[in-house]
């Protein structure tokens, strides 16, 4: 008689051959009793509970049309995607604690007290399968915002150190090193030089003095490095007075994305001071989805007042010069398609705007299906590209995007974000995919007219 | 008393004295929670038009959504719109509103009104039929959901019945009409029934968030 449990089946289906999936299994943070985990999980969850979210969290009639908009939903049929059960422990605090007839369940035990162990369970809800990319905040009737609620109830997750070590980690490098990838000031100073001299142009770094500062991401110091230079160039070429400051270069805000809000405003004031202290009119935002969000939506509130400066993510900023004649840029032949990260065009407005430059590019754009604000996400934002037991599920959504990609019949992918980037580029190896993703900002770069 | 005069007299009054109070406390408990006021630099201006306007947007899918979404929306506005016609539509409805407002309108035919009761029925049981069997709608719902499908059910049913006088005499039947109504009432501030107001208040405020940054609402 074989001593195997059954409890893990062999699964010979799969590439790399091993047991079914094990039950879910979630990290922890911190040494902290289990009513404490849960306590703080509450409070915090409770305490950013304002007039908005408890509207959303009242409104709900379960009709499950959001699942129908999440990607995770489509691509697996799992109910358990469904954006708002992500949200259902929280909704089930929320009535108990916090409702109009909170007194009412607690009095008749009609809702139960939440376990350490359920919220282990929706630890993988919250963060593995949410990319917070607002689909599904499209598709509700009743207008619930639930990527908002997602981001709450993160906050609740972190305080409770429930979150996925991963993201733990690069959030927690973020504010001890001043970056989640290792491009710490130095660091970044080197290849700011190195990309000086690549490109021939001057990286201004540290200026007293400056009309715009610029920011960049660590994914492209550490990885698309290239990005630093053909900013220099772009802003070089205008003749702009600008400036990158090593007190506040980084852009990515791996606090918000974890649930830290301490560790938010930590990042997002490096920019604000940096900015100050040069006296910037406009800081300029990388390609990247969520710093623009973090920055340009959520940073005055972290500032606790109105930013005394504009923000722009580059896209906006190329379509500006480019607009108003200041940068004039070289015909491309090629076809493309563009990828719309969904923190720039869904939760962020500036849909327009890299149309505006793929058109002066002359580009011949292939849309995808859907597109623009209705865009499939690329499966890797809000944190979840960190997370490695998560590829399994990110690379099953990414299907829904090479098809896009395919059907467009564009050889090339082109993005403003270089979270997105890094996503398509680790799954097109995972699949052995043959479509790149490039940098729009690095095809300006290579076709101005100088 | 008659079971009739109860339902038409303190039956009524305590319905309505629940409906109102509860009504009153979970929309002043919603006010009452701090406002959180967005100070980010506006890309555009008209927020509040753009919370308007999300009110009425929302009544139909965005159009990349609508293939996925057909099923559940034409149920949910099948049974919606014959709720409507019934309540607003039928003659006794109309003198019963009348007698409480001085409003009255002209009503429908009578075999309009009993078409949509008829269709609503039908489509109240083609969604509870959905809710348990679609493995979604199964796993999101709960007590509320099944409660407040009864209580909007049952009304439909018996006021239908009153009108065939099928199933007991006639005073019974309006009584047990009347009564479901009032059990509708007095649920209603209770549960999710309440969505046909708080949704108002959740579309224009996510109307008013996405607006101001120049996003899709
Ligand atoms: S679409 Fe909106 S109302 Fe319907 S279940 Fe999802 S969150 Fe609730
Ligand atoms: S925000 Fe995006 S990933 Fe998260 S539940 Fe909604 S559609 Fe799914």
């Amino acid at each position: 008689m074989s001593k195997v449990t059954e409890k893990y089946p062999l699964d010979t289906h799969e590439q790399r051959l091993t047991v079914k999936d094990p039950h879910p299994r979630h990290d922890t943070q911190g040494d902290v009793d289990e009513d404490e985990r849960l306590r703080r999980a509450m409070a915090n969850f409770a305490k950013n509970m304002n007039r908005t979210t408890a509207t959303y969290m009242e409104a709900c009639v379960h009709c499950g049309q959001c699942a129908e908009a999440c990607h995770y939903y489509v691509q697996t049929e799992d109910p358990k995607y469904t954006p708002i059960w992500k949200l259902e422990i929280f909704k089930q605090a929320y009535k108990r604690e916090n409702s109009p007839f909170g007194f009412f369940y607690r009095l008749f035990g009609f809702k139960r007290h939440i376990t350490v162990e359920q919220l282990g369970e929706w630890q993988e809800l919250i963060y593995d399968s949410c990319t917070m990319c607002g689909r599904c905040s499209l598709i509700c009737p009743m207008g619930i915002d639930i990527a908002t609620l997602v981001g709450q109830a993160r906050h609740g997750m972190f305080k409770a150190g429930l979150i996925p070590d991963e993201l733990h980690e690069v959030a927690q490098r973020a504010k001890e090193e001043g970056s989640p990838l290792g491009a710490t000031a130095s660091v970044f100073e080197d290849r700011a030089e190195w990309m000086g001299d690549e490109f021939d142009t001057e990286v201004n770094i540290d200026q007293e003095q400056a009309d715009i500062l610029v920011a960049m991401s660590s994914i492209e110091i550490m990885k698309y490095p290239h990005a630093i230079g053909a900013t220099a160039k772009v802003l070089n070429a205008l003749g702009e007075s600008w400036t990158f400051r090593t007190e506040g270069y980084e852009a990515t805000n791996f606090g918000m994305m974890a649930g830290n809000t301490e560790w938010q405003k930590a990042a997002t004031m490096k920019i604000i001071n940096a900015a100050i202290a040069c006296g910037a009119k406009l800081v300029v935002l990388p390609e990247c989805g969520h710093a623009y969000g973090a920055l340009r939506w959520q940073g005055a509130a972290m500032y606790g007042k109105p930013l005394p400066f504009k923000v722009q993510h580059i896209s906006e900023f190329l379509a500006d010069v480019i607009s108003s004649g200041r940068l004039k840029v070289k015909k491309v032949d090629q076809t493309v398609t563009f990828h719309d990260p969904c923190q720039v065009a869904r939760r962020g407005g500036a849909t327009e705007a890299p149309r505006v430059v793929m058109e002066a590019l002359g580009l011949d754009l292939k849309e995808m299906a859907p597109t623009g604000d209705f865009n499939w996400c690329c499966g890797g934002g809000g944190g979840v590209v960190t997370i490695h037991r998560a590829d399994k599920l990110r690379y099953k959504v990414f299907e829904l995007k090479m098809d896009q990609v395919e059907a467009t019949g564009a050889d090339t992918v082109l993005s403003t974000c270089s979270n997105c980037r890094q996503s398509y580029n680790d799954a097109k190896e995972h699949f052995h995919w043959d479509k790149n993703m490039e940098s729009l900002l690095e095809l300006v770069a290579e076709n101005l007219v100088e | 008393m008659e079971l009739l005069d109860f339902a038409r007299g303190p039956g009524l009054q305590i319905a309505v004295l629940i409906f109102v109070a509860g009504l009153v406390w979970r929309l002043v408990h919603l006010f009452l929670a701090a406002k959180k006021s967005d100070i980010s630099e506006a890309r555009m201006g008209g927020a509040r038009a753009g919370g308007l306007k999300t009110i009425f947007s929302r009544f139909r899918h965005h159009e990349p959504f609508r293939e996925r979404t057909r099923n559940g929306s034409v149920l949910a506005y099948t049974m919606h719109i014959g709720l409507v016609i019934v309540v607003l539509g039928s003659a006794p409805h109309i003198l019963f509103i009348e007698s409480f407002t001085g409003l009255d309108w002209t009503p429908l035919p009578t075999l309009v009104i009993h078409l949509a009761a008829a269709v609503t029925v039908a489509a109240l049981l083609v969604g509870l039929g959905r809710r348990l069997r679609h493995p979604v709608l199964r796993m999101i719902s709960n007590f509320d959901d099944y409660f407040s499908w009864l209580i909007t059910t049952l009304p439909v049913v018996t006021g239908l019945l009153t009108v065939a006088h099928v199933g007991g005499r006639y005073e019974t039947l309006l009584a047990l009409h009347i009564l479901s109504f009032e059990a509708f009432l007095i649920w209603f501030p209770f549960g999710k029934l309440m969505h046909s107001i708080i949704v108002f208040g959740s579309r224009y405020t996510t109307g008013i968030t996405f607006t101001r940054r120049g996003a899709k609402v």
